[in-house]
C-alpha cells in the first residue's frame, strides 16, 4: 500500500500534541471524502474544542460553530443545500455537555447530516476538565479526587442514547488507538457518509481518542487507557445501522 | 426571484403577518425559528408560505440553535431570516456576535415584549440597549430599523436584507407586540425609501458552496495571531463608519417650527405624532424626530437642530434607553426631558399632551 496524502488534506503541520486522536480522525474522514469524490460537494463545521483550527488543515470548505451549536449549523447549510454533503466534527463537551440540545434535536430530526464525535474523556483545549464521558473515578482538573457518580453523574454514552431516536440510520463506536481499530474506524466513517449520500437519515461516529496532555499520560500509556479503561465503559461496534430505511425528502 | 407576489393589491393584515409576507416577497430563502408570544403569527405564517415557495422553514429546538441554523444558511450566501421576542433574543446574541464575526449577512426581527425575565407578553421598547449597544460580546453593532406600522413591517424587511447583504452583517428589526398585533392595511409592494441603491445579493465570492473549480473556503471569527483579530475588528470598525455615513434615515415631523421636539420610533412615535397635532391645537409648536435606523442614529440631526428647540422630550415604551443617544448628541445644546411607561403600560395621546403642557406650555410659547 502506497501512502499518500489524501487530496483532501492540506499540507501542514497540525498544532495537536503527540499521541493525540484528531490527526488521525482528521485523516481517516479525509481519506472516506477522497474515495467517494465528494471534496468540492463538502461543508464541514469544525467545533469550540481542539479542532476548531480544522479548517487549516481539511482541503475543502469548513466553518466553525459556536460551542456545542454545529449540529444546527449543519442543518442551516443542508436544509439549504441539499446537494451538499455536509458533516460536523465534535468533541465531548462540544457534543455532550453545552450542545445536548442541538445534537438530540437535530438527530432526532434525521438530518441529512454526518457527525464525527470525538470521545478523550475530558476537555482537552481548555486544559483537562471534566467532561459527561469523563470515566468514573477519573482524576481531571475539575474532578481531581476522580468523577464521583453520586456527584458528577455517569460516562455518558451518546451513542447508545442516540440511537434510539427514529432519525438515526447509522451510530456506531470505533477507536483509534491500534491500525485495526483505525481500519474499522475507516469503515464506519464511511458507512456514515453512504447513509447521508443515501439520503435516509442522521448518521453518527463516536471515535475513542487519547488525549495523553489531558489524561497526564505518556502517548504509549493513553493507549493502554483507551485498551483497558475506556472500550470497558464504551464498547465498540455499530449499534443501529437501518439499511432499508426509506429515502426521506431534504 | 422575481416571482408574481399581487403586487399592487392592498390588505387588512396584522403586523407578524405582513412581516412575514414582506419576507416571502423580498426573496427570504429559509426561515429558521422557535414560538415565542408576541410573534408566534410570523413563524406560522412563514410555515404555510415557505412551503408554498417550496422554499425552507424549520421550528428549532431553541433560539440558541434557530440562530445557529440562521448562521448555517447565511454561511452559504442564502437570504435568510429568523423572529423571535425578548426573551428569545436573549438567547440568539451568541450566535449573533460569531454572524457579525463572521460578517454574514442576515435579517432578524425583534417583537419585543415587557423584560426583564420573562416580563409579559405585552408591548416594550426595552430592549433598545440590547439592540444598539450589543447585547452579545466583542465589538460589533447590528443595522437596527424600526417600522411604526403594518405597512413598514411589510416594506422593511426588504430595506432589511439590504442592508444585510451590503454589508455583510446582521440587520435587526426592532418592533414591538403592539405593531406586530394590530391590524392595518398593507399595499404588497417592491419600496423604495428608505432603501437606498439596488444591492447585490451576489454572495459567489464568499459563500461556502464546495470547493468546485477553487480553493476551500473557511469563514469563522477565530483569530489567534497577533495582531490579527486587532486587525479584522479595524475592518469591521470600517463598514460600521461607512454604515454611520450612509444609512441614517429619519423623519422629521413639524420641526421646523417646533419649540417642542418628541423623539420617539416605532409604536411611540405614532403616539407622538397624535399628541403634536393636539399640542398645535393648543397653540404649543410642537414636532417629532422618528429614527428609523436605531444604529446607526440620527445623532447629527439632533446636534444640528437641537439648539432651535426649547425642549426635547424623548417619549419610550421603557424605563430611558434611546435618551442616551439623544443626549450623547445634544449635549447642552438644548434641555432633554424623558417620559416612559413600562411593563406593558402604552401613554396615550391624551396622557403625553397633558404632560407635555404641564411641562411645557407656559416655558414653551
Amino acid at each position: 500500500m502506497n501512502y499518500k496524502r489524501p487530496e483532501s488534506m492540506q499540507l501542514v503541520s497540525t498544532h495537536y500534541c503527540a499521541g493525540c486522536g484528531h490527526g488521525v480522525a482528521h485523516r481517516l474522514i479525509c481519506e472516506v471524502i477522497d474515495e467517494l469524490g465528494i471534496r468540492e460537494r463538502v461543508l464541514a463545521v469544525a467545533p469550540v474544542g481542539c479542532a476548531v483550527l480544522a479548517y487549516d488543515y481539511w482541503n475543502f470548505d469548513v466553518t466553525e460553530a459556536a460551542h456545542g451549536r454545529a449540529p444546527a449549523v449543519a442543518t442551516g447549510m443542508k436544509r439549504c443545500n441539499p446537494e451538499n454533503i455536509v458533516f460536523t466534527y465534535q468533541g465531548d463537551g462540544d457534543l455532550a455537555a453545552i450542545g445536548a440540545g442541538e445534537i438530540v434535536n437535530a438527530a432526532n430530526r434525521g438530518e441529512l447530516i454526518s457527525v464525527f464525535f470525538i470521545n478523550n474523556a475530558n476537555y482537552g483545549m481548555t486544559g483537562g476538565q471534566m467532561a459527561p464521558t469523563t470515566m468514573l473515578g477519573q482524576a481531571t482538573t475539575t474532578s481531581p479526587s476522580g468523577r464521583d457518580a453520586r456527584r458528577e453523574g455517569w460516562p455518558m454514552k451518546v451513542i447508545e442514547m442516540l440511537a434510539q431516536l427514529d432519525g438515526v440510520v447509522y451510530a456506531a463506536r470505533c477507536a483509534l488507538h491500534t491500525p485495526k481499530h483505525v481500519r474499522e474506524a475507516k469503515k464506519a466513517i464511511r458507512a456514515a457518509f453512504d447513509a447521508q449520500i443515501a439520503g435516509t437519515g442522521f448518521s453518527i461516529v463516536e471515535l475513542l481518542a487519547a488525549c495523553p496532555v489531558g489524561w497526564g499520560v505518556k502517548p504509549t500509556e493513553a493507549v493502554q487507557v483507551i485498551e483497558q479503561q475506556m472500550i470497558p465503559v464504551y464498547p465498540l461496534g455499530t449499534v443501529k445501522q437501518v439499511a432499508s430505511a426509506a429515502p426521506v425528502a431534504p | 426571484m422575481p416571482r408574481q407576489h399581487n403586487t399592487g393589491v392592498t390588505k387588512l393584515m396584522a403586523g407578524n403577518h405582513a412581516l412575514a409576507e414582506g419576507a416571502v416577497q423580498a426573496g427570504c430563502d429559509a426561515y429558521f425559528g422557535y414560538p415565542i408570544t408576541p410573534q408566534n403569527e410570523v413563524p406560522e405564517y412563514m410555515a404555510q408560505r415557505m412551503a408554498e415557495e417550496g422554499r425552507v422553514f424549520l421550528q428549532s429546538e431553541s433560539e440558541l440553535a434557530a440562530i445557529s441554523m440562521v448562521m448555517g444558511a447565511a454561511l452559504t450566501g442564502k437570504r435568510v431570516m429568523t423572529s423571535s421576542s425578548s426573551p428569545g433574543i436573549s438567547l440568539m446574541q451568541e450566535g449573533i456576535s460569531y454572524l457579525c464575526g463572521c460578517e454574514l449577512p442576515a435579517v432578524l426581527a425583534n417583537v419585543v415584549r415587557g423584560g426583564p425575565g420573562l416580563g409579559n407578553i405585552a408591548a416594550a421598547q426595552s430592549d433598545y440597549f440590547q439592540s444598539v449597544k450589543g447585547g452579545g460580546h466583542g465589538d460589533y453593532r447590528l443595522l437596527v430599523i424600526a417600522p411604526a406600522s403594518v405597512q413598514e413591517m411589510f416594506d422593511f424587511v426588504f430595506w432589511a436584507f439590504d442592508l444585510a447583504f451590503k454589508y455583510r452583517n446582521p440587520a435587526l428589526i426592532l418592533t414591538d407586540g403592539l405593531i406586530g398585533q394590530m391590524m392595518e392595511p398593507v399595499t404588497f409592494r417592491e419600496p423604495t425609501w428608505p432603501r437606498a441603491t439596488p444591492v447585490s445579493f451576489d454572495c459567489s465570492g464568499w459563500a461556502l458552496t464546495g470547493a468546485r473549480g477553487r480553493p476551500p473556503r473557511s469563514i469563522k471569527s477565530l483569530y489567534l495571531g497577533d495582531g490579527v483579530l486587532e486587525a479584522h475588528n479595524a475592518k469591521l470598525q470600517a463598514k460600521y463608519a461607512r454604515a454611520m455615513a450612509e444609512e441614517v434615515r429619519y423623519e422629521a415631523v413639524e420641526t421646523d417650527d417646533a419649540d417642542v421636539v418628541f423623539v420617539a420610533y416605532g409604536i411611540a412615535a405614532r403616539v407622538c405624532r397624535e399628541t403634536v397635532a393636539r399640542l398645535r391645537a393648543q397653540g404649543v409648536k410642537a414636532g417629532v424626530l422618528r429614527p428609523l435606523t436605531l444604529w446607526p442614529f440620527p445623532s447629527a440631526w439632533l446636534a444640528e437642530h437641537a439648539p432651535r428647540f426649547a425642549h426635547i422630550m424623548v417619549v419610550e415604551l421603557s424605563c430611558g434607553q434611546m435618551i442616551e443617544d439623544v443626549q450623547l448628541a445634544v449635549g447642552n445644546r438644548c434641555p432633554v426631558n424623558f417620559y416612559g411607561r413600562t411593563g406593558g403600560g402604552v401613554m396615550t395621546c391624551q396622557e403625553l399632551t397633558t404632560v407635555a403642557l404641564e411641562r411645557f406650555s407656559t416655558k414653551a410659547v
